[in-house]
């Protein structure tokens, strides 16, 4: 079971409880109606679709209810970490932090008898 | 009437004494979901007539009321049945933005006690319910069915479920409960 942590609840919850909610950070045009054909299509259809690190929204569907973000690996599928929706995208740094710190508390938890 | 069309009336799972655990349909309760700015908590508790709680997954009982945080600005409360009216009269003379949904009718509540209890609601929640803190609740789900899930004591779990599901999550614990008494 993949788990995934919520930054509103502050826990770790089993996947099952979230729902996939496509790429994050898309700000939607201040006035759509100035916009080409072609970049209305790109807002709406064109995705990084990126090998490795992806920032994407998830929601806590069957939790607290609330949209938020999330940085994960499209290869490897692991978490590194997850944000509140509105929080600016994090630097490179914050990420490596966040990481290794879900690293060692997971290495933690492994070692428990 | 409501009590009438209680989907789980008077139903209880007596485990044997081997399998140290009791499941059965709890009272029936008033329940309310409150949608409020986290900044009026102070007032809506004055409103309720107790303190909320203020981070998710909290849970504050007193009095036969209880009151659990379940997401940034959503509560559920829960109260005798007697009192519905005067919660509701209360929250209506708040001056605050708020919802007050009566959600009573809704849910239905199941108690699952013992020894096993943990073991028996494992069977079919994804999280690690042995780490739950006493005193703390949430939402999650269990096989597919959404509920609420109060841990009250040690051993003693509350579920809040709809009562369209009520069924389906009954079945399971059922189930459960007899591999838990043959000891498989």
């Amino acid at each position: 079971m993949l788990l995934i942590r919520c930054p509103y609840c502050e826990a770790e919850r089993p996947e099952v409880e979230f729902a996939y909610a496509g790429e994050a950070h898309i700000a939607r045009p201040a006035d759509p109606s100035v916009l080409s054909d072609d970049e209305w299509r790109d807002f709406l259809f064109i995705r990084t679709n990126p090998r490795g690190r992806h920032f994407e929204r998830w929601r806590h569907m069957h939790g607290c209810g609330r949209f938020f973000n999330a940085v994960r690996d499209t290869v490897t599928d692991k978490f590194s970490m997850t944000y509140k929706a509105g929080a600016p995208r994090p630097s490179d740094e914050e990420i490596a932090l966040a990481s290794s710190a879900a690293d060692s508390a997971a290495s933690v938890k492994d070692a428990r008898p | 009437m409501l009590l009438a069309n209680h989907p789980l009336l008077g139903k209880t799972i007596t485990g044997d004494t081997a399998s140290k655990l009791t499941i059965r349909a709890a009272d029936d309760v008033a329940r309310f979901s409150l949608r409020i700015d986290p900044a009026a908590i102070q007032a809506a508790g004055a409103a309720f007539g107790m303190p909320l709680p203020t981070r998710i997954g909290g849970m504050v009982e007193a009095g036969g009321r209880m009151a659990l945080q379940l997401g940034p600005d959503e509560w559920v409360l829960t109260a005798p049945v007697a009192e519905s009216d005067g919660i509701a009269d209360a929250f209506a003379a708040l001056g605050e933005t708020h919802s007050l949904v009566d959600i009573g009718h809704r849910e239905v509540g199941i108690l699952v006690e013992g020894e096993a209890a943990a073991l028996a609601l494992r069977s079919a929640i994804a999280f690690d319910v042995e780490a739950m803190a006493v005193g703390t609740g949430c939402r999650t789900l269990f096989d597919k069915a959404q509920i609420v899930l109060i841990r009250e004591d040690t051993n003693r779990f509350r579920i809040e479920v709809w009562r369209s599901f009520a069924d389906h999550v009954w079945g399971i614990l059922h189930a459960v409960s007899r591999e838990i008494a043959l000891g498989l």
